[in-house]
């Protein structure tokens, strides 16, 4: 139970970042690396405010806006300096990891005995309360961890939802489906970029503030592979909910996240070395990637094979 | 309206590929005037219309546009007063927006975009007469994405789009070009009917001679970068498709003489 719990908090966080990476990979078509840095970025700003004595809030808040930045950098880059858009992102998040190096002043800074912003919430309960439902007993600090993440994450997800809905997250939308229909529109598509890269970031590094605040510790490390995390929590998401409506994906991001992170869970506990998590999950988004075009060759190779059968 | 003054555009200056593509050239439109832009391939005559949109600078020369200096406007402020219509029939919509989601951005065609609605009731409502009135059928389809439809139907949208806040000046570049007969005609009827209503300012570029002769009230054509030929009212008039061509033939002669010789034939002629 401990670890069902565990594994839905964790993913519930990694949906902001699944967000993060459907704005950028999905909806602007810009392959974003800055993404691995960006959510270190978070966890190390808000882990470094918060040890320095700002409240949690703020730190989160701060860290949120610290992601912005990074990802506005990188739309600079790629839009105003034509750099390539992937390299600009790698730039960025080479650059981020000397920065958050020097936010912590250490490779890593422990919250343990630190207020969170979950803090508040885990004091509604004693360190030692148990609810059972049904067959299954849980602590209920973790419980009302889960149900505060929970709510956060679907606050955040109705607000991006409408917010793609208005005049400017449309001209986004659009920004990322055509550029030379928006920009015939009117609309300065570099300027759109980096704005949308700035959310995306912002969203990333939200979930990094959360994340050092509930598994109670920043490191520098934190962010190797967490943009190919979010890719394949974006791509099962994409896989469940089918369709190009922005509300439906960004709701199957948070299902494709959940999910992701519960199959790691289940692996990890069935036996897999951490070590090989990485090489596992790429191997995995290689598959998914894959697997749609090899099925749709086979099928074609079967009409194909079948109608010269029929001749 | 719009006046070219002395424009010029060489691309990849300097190197074996040097194209001259604009030599020079000098036009005025007028409010409400329906120009038709012909011309061989390499002309110019598209490069013509994007050096107006603002698709690149211009290497000299002045481009004023609605009472303004747009000379360094780039291509996003300029559309503030242009409306256009491009040769792919893809390239003037967002295949994975709905038709009402297009129809909405291009809607606030160059005007500030916050975080109101892009879609409220009453403006669907409006949207979908103005679909219903192009008779294709597809004011029950607003909700689906444009991907879904032919290029026949996407230009048409475009079409819609490009004039559904009215533009100082309409660019079609070649826009039936890549259409079937059929769906080309529907285009060009259209297009007809929304520039005769709203006394749209309209450039076109067009292949076909058909077009050049029955449409606009005034016909240039570009040869190597400059306007070699300018019919305008009744001389425009009375042009048919066989006095286009034969205009052609003329130029064909002309360019295989040599520089000298086809200026002074050209003073002589035109």
């Amino acid at each position: 139970m401990t670890l069902l719990i565990g594994s839905l908090t964790m993913g519930m966080i990694l949906a902001l970042l699944a967000f993060g990476v459907l704005i950028s990979f999905r909806i602007l078509a810009f392959r974003d690396l800055t993404v691995d840095g960006s959510i270190a970025l978070g966890g190390s700003v808000a882990a470094a405010l918060i040890v320095n004595g700002f409240s949690p809030l703020a730190a989160t808040a701060i860290a949120a806006v610290c992601g912005g930045i990074a990802g506005a950098i990188t739309g600079v880059l790629a839009t105003r300096f034509r750099i390539n858009g992937l390299l600009a992102g790698i730039l960025v998040m080479t650059a981020l990891y000397s920065v958050n190096l020097r936010v912590m002043g250490r490779s890593n800074i422990p919250l343990m005995n630190q207020k969170t912003v979950l803090s508040p919430i885990q004091a509604l309960a004693g360190v030692d309360d148990r609810l059972t439902l049904g067959l299954w007993t849980a602590q209920t600090q973790d419980l009302y961890t889960l149900i505060t993440i929970v709510l956060a994450t679907i606050a955040v997800a109705v607000t991006l939802t409408l917010y793609f809905r208005t005049q400017l997250g449309l001209a986004m939308r659009a920004a990322g489906d055509n550029i030379d229909m928006i920009r015939a529109l009117g609309v300065d598509v570099g300027w759109m970029t980096t704005l949308g890269l700035a959310l995306s970031n912002s969203l990333v590094a939200l979930a990094g503030a959360l994340l050092v605040q509930y598994q109670g510790f920043a490191d520098v490390q934190m962010g190797i592979g967490m943009v190919v995390w979010g890719f394949a929590s974006v791509i099962i998401g994409e896989s469940l909910v089918r369709g190009r409506n922005v509300g439906l994906l960004i709701g199957g991001a948070i299902m494709g996240s959940v999910l992701f992170r519960l199959l790691v869970a289940i692996a990890l506990r069935g036996g897999l070395n951490p070590n090989d998590l990485k090489l596992v999950t790429a191997l995995f988004v290689l598959g998914a990637l894959v697997l749609p075009d090899v099925m749709a060759r086979l099928k074609s190779r079967n009409v194909k094979s079948r109608n010269a059968a029929s001749r | 309206m719009l006046t070219l003054t002395d424009i010029s555009k060489t691309f990849y200056a300097g190197t074996p590929n040097e194209v001259r593509a604009l030599q020079g050239v000098n036009l005025k439109i007028e409010q409400g005037s329906f120009v038709v832009v012909i011309g061989t391939n390499g002309s110019g005559k598209s490069t013509l219309l994007n050096a107006v949109a603002g698709a690149f600078f211009v290497d000299e020369g002045r481009i004023e546009l609605a009472d303004h200096d747009v000379t360094r406007w780039p291509e996003h402020r300029r559309a503030v007063h242009i409306g256009r219509v491009f040769q792919n029939p893809f390239t003037g919509t967002a295949p994975n927006l709905s038709i009402a989601e297009n129809l909405a951005l291009a809607e606030r065609r160059g005007q500030f975009r916050g975080l109101g609605w892009a879609l409220k009731r009453r403006s669907i409502d409006e949207l979908r007469e103005k679909v219903k009135e192009m008779g294709l059928g597809m004011e029950d389809r607003l909700n689906n994405p444009i991907g879904s439809l032919s290029g026949g139907q996407r230009q048409s949208l475009t079409l819609l789009m490009a004039g559904l806040r009215r533009p100082d000046l309409l660019l079609l570049d070649e826009h039936t070009a890549a259409l079937d007969p059929k769906s080309a005609d529907q285009v060009i009827r259209l297009t007809e009917n929304m520039i005769a209503k709203n006394k749209l300012t309209t450039m076109m570029v067009t292949h076909s001679m058909q077009q050049a002769a029955s449409l606009g009230d005034r016909l240039i054509m570009m040869v190597r970068g400059q306007i070699m030929f300018d019919f305008q009212g009744p001389a425009k008039a009375r042009l048919t498709p066989e006095s286009i061509l034969h205009k052609f033939e003329e130029v064909r002669r002309l360019e295989r003489l040599d520089k000298p010789a086809a200026e002074q034939l050209r003073r002589v002629y035109v």
